[in-house]
């Protein structure tokens, strides 16, 4: 039996947004609430709680996109609910993937005809490419060894330790050992000498990274690839090389085109590049492309039959949204060969302009190279007073999102802060940010040192507030190190 | 030196869109082209082609939401340029994923004190979900053997032959072997006898699926686990389950809150379900839960420190949007319990008048279910004239998508229909589907059968004719002939589409 309500207070509807009832009680957060809210209260409340957020376009950290034309938005917002693997619904959109593929490949100097079709696929992003490339790999080398009855039960691969953590995630969930090329003072990349050294009959490939996420660098894989052929003509064991250029990939082709690091070196047989940095999409876009298609064993794929025509797919994920897809063809026909090279300009301009502008101040060393992916990577020329995770804090308040990191092994002593200079990161920023540099660097000068050391010459100041100053003094040196602590943990996390 | 240029010409952004040169040209394919285009162009070139795509609205063949509130979809809008994975600068999207985690466990009564949180992880879809929660079983497994000294080189996974493609691509990537307990005709799911029969000592689980996507059926999770605790006991082995909720997650605790299927169940260890089906949330966002703490091993976590806080994280994919885990939250708090069940509610509704609609066509037998995934598949009484894949073309003439598949072994002589009722998919549609599908049963009654027996027929009516006859039976044959191999040809890789079924 249905009871009627007598509507004696004013409906609910009536109420403004703020003056629901729904902005006063708790949200639920760890079980859904019984009842129905208006969906302006839900949309308001989750808007407003999200206004906490980090504000995307200052996060300096990032090397994914945070701004695209207003057109490409209203093509994003009108395919937000076109599922993407069903390829027989929608075979536009299954269109404008392949027609990606084939952009990207023949980017990358595949060896391929005038219409012969690339092999390669869009994925999720880089950790996706990276994990299916591997995955090709580590069931190439299965298949020959076991032609060769030999055992194949510890394939590993070669990298540096500047490797992004989705490596280690691939070594760790695909069972393949990863054997790390340890970074020195001073050479923060992997070393093409030491790499090829490593390599071993088990070594599935070896991975070289264009665009390291520490400093920016692109590895020398013109080296790599001739010390591996050389190797592979004594040895016999046809070691590949795999490129992964999610951030040099979009960079490469544009200013450095004379720079040989993708197919037409002949041992690089896949390479994945991240639409969703310098690609200029948003992010959850990622391309892997494949030399040819015996790079690629044939049981890995399933097949999908799409009105009579086979369409292959090797993807880890099934069901996910069109919109990436679609805006990076947008970018790639709207920008083309010329618009891209400009943004990529613009980029490295900006960098110049920042790094000059760091180097003025005359506090810090410059990390990074001139040559690779834009950003500027700088550490303080002076550590005994303060670090450079208190800059990274204090710049924070300004609004800047600017990271601190430790190399990682062998060389954790060094701490780096690192700006990337993305698409929308104009000049005026630039300057904005070398102002608002001075301006941390002028106001830690005068805050006391947060280093034991310190408290030896405060104590003298009389013995009661000698206490309390080295009481303070200790609680911050706890605080600090604390933190210094988990940040060096944090190096897990780089992106 | 820069060579300035006279404008003589008129300056190629004034043109209106279609009067550019832009719409005339023809547009790269196979390579990056040199130059730019203006943004409008490329807006509207795109957009048209787009067009020819299906409406996915009246894709009737997928469970994903293709609709949500237009609040949702600005919410959509203004986080779609933030990185999920960037948890420090985005702690409060961090936060909201961390509450939908908790949420979900709570609905599938995890078994988690007041304030415990639970363990689980947003995916980017069932998919993923499925590869961590089988991750996380294998390398169980693998810690168990290796403590007891045995061999740990042949896991392998049982599950019904109905499973969809993604459990097949787990065992191909994560080498595993997929040991599939066949259907047979009239029992579209899993047999939990026979599986627990097949369960050796290298099984490291059994997948049971609640919402079959070939009819929608529930599996009978509570008869495996009871049969499944009856051999642990005597075996030792300590098999556990996994329930594929992808569709069923978000439809059984709302309609069917006495069915027990989850947590509540002692061996269930992980469960995934797709935020994107009934979850109503667009596509791209997936949860994976686990029972507690111990069922997923710390080897497989990498942690990151969010100030302060241990953040571990679990993922296949790293960088990703956030929008659908916002989108997510925004349902679960809009709609509530009560939403939920409405729109379960309102879904099993049409359903019923769907089926009802084609029962009283009586041409169809229905194949679903009233209880489980509100879908309805339906075959031909008579599929002697035509197939279901003819009626299957003949709709999508009227716009509707509705897809026809054959069962897997060892059921593939029978052919379905499936219509998936949505959120979105109001009773004045249903209705209006059985009357296209009438239309279609009256035109293909017209029409002349493409099955071989029908030639025979036809030569003999001929032969009993007068001779003028007989050129047109020769060419009408050839045309036969042509039809029975083209149908052919569709019929044997529209079943190869078996593989696709999503």
């Amino acid at each position: 039996m249905v009871l009627t309500r007598t509507a004696t207070e004013s409906n609910e509807n009536v109420c403004s947004t703020f003056g629901s009832r729904y902005v006063r009680t708790v949200l639920p957060k760890y079980e859904i609430g019984e009842n129905s809210i208006p969906k302006e209260a839900a949309y308001q409340i989750i808007k407003d709680e999200l206004m906490l957020d980090g504000n995307p376009r200052l996060n300096l950290a990032s090397f994914v996109t945070t701004w695209m034309e207003p057109e490409c938005d209203k093509l994003i917002m009108d395919s937000i609910n076109k599922n993407y693997v069903d390829m027989d619904e929608y075979p536009v959109t299954t269109e404008l993937q392949n027609r990606c593929v084939n952009m990207i490949a023949r980017l990358f100097n595949a060896p391929l005809g005038e219409t012969e079709t690339a092999v390669g696929v869009g994925t999720v992003g880089s950790s996706e490419a990276i994990m299916l490339a591997g995955l090709a790999f580590k069931r190439n080398w299965q298949n020959k060894r076991k032609e060769e009855g030999k055992p194949y039960d510890k394939p590993n691969i070669v990298t540096g330790a500047n490797v992004q953590v989705c490596w280690e995630k691939f070594a760790r969930y695909f069972e393949v050992e990863l054997k790390e090329v340890k970074l020195s003072e001073g050479y923060y990349v992997m070393d093409p000498d030491k790499a090829a050294e490593m390599v071993d009959e088990n070594t599935i490939c070896v991975a070289a990274i264009l665009g390291s996420t520490l400093n920016g660098e692109f590895e020398d894989v013109k080296r790599l690839n001739d010390l591996l052929v050389k190797k592979n003509a004594e040895t016999g064991w046809d070691t590949p090389i795999h490129v992964d250029a999610a951030s040099g990939g979009f960079i490469a082709p544009f200013i450095y085109p004379e720079l040989e690091w993708d197919f037409r070196l002949p041992l690089v047989k896949s390479i994945n590049v991240s639409g969703h940095k310098y690609g200029l999409v948003y992010a959850g876009i990622g391309w892997v492309v494949w030399r040819t298609q015996t790079d690629l064993p044939d049981e890995l794929i399933f097949h999908i039959n799409y009105l009579g025509a086979d369409q292959p797919t090797f993807t880890l994920n099934f069901s996910k949204g069109s919109s990436q897809i679609i805006a990076q063809y947008y970018q790639l026909i709207r920008l083309g060969f010329e618009g891209y090279k400009n943004v990529m300009e613009n980029c490295r301009e900006n960098m110049v302009v920042l790094k000059e502008g760091i180097e003025k101040t005359e506090r810090f060393n410059i990390v990074s190279k001139d040559e690779g992916v834009p950003l500027v990577a700088f550490s303080l020329k002076d550590h005994s007073f303060h670090n450079e995770f208190e800059i990274s804090e204090m710049l924070r308040r300004f609004g800047w999102i600017v990271p601190a990191y430790t190399m990682p092994a062998d060389a954790q002593h060094i701490t780096v802060l690192r700006v990337v200079i993305r698409e929308d990161f104009s000049r005026t920023l630039a300057e904005r940010l070398v102002a608002d540099i001075v301006k941390v660097l002028h106001e830690l000068d005068t805050l006391p040192s947060k280093i034991s050391r310190k408290m030896g010459t405060e104590g003298l100041l009389g013995d009661g507030k000698a206490k309390k100053v080295e009481r303070e003094v200790l609680m911050e040196v706890i605080v600090g190190w604390r933190k210094f602590v988990k940040d060096r943990k944090k190096m897990n996390g780089v992106c």
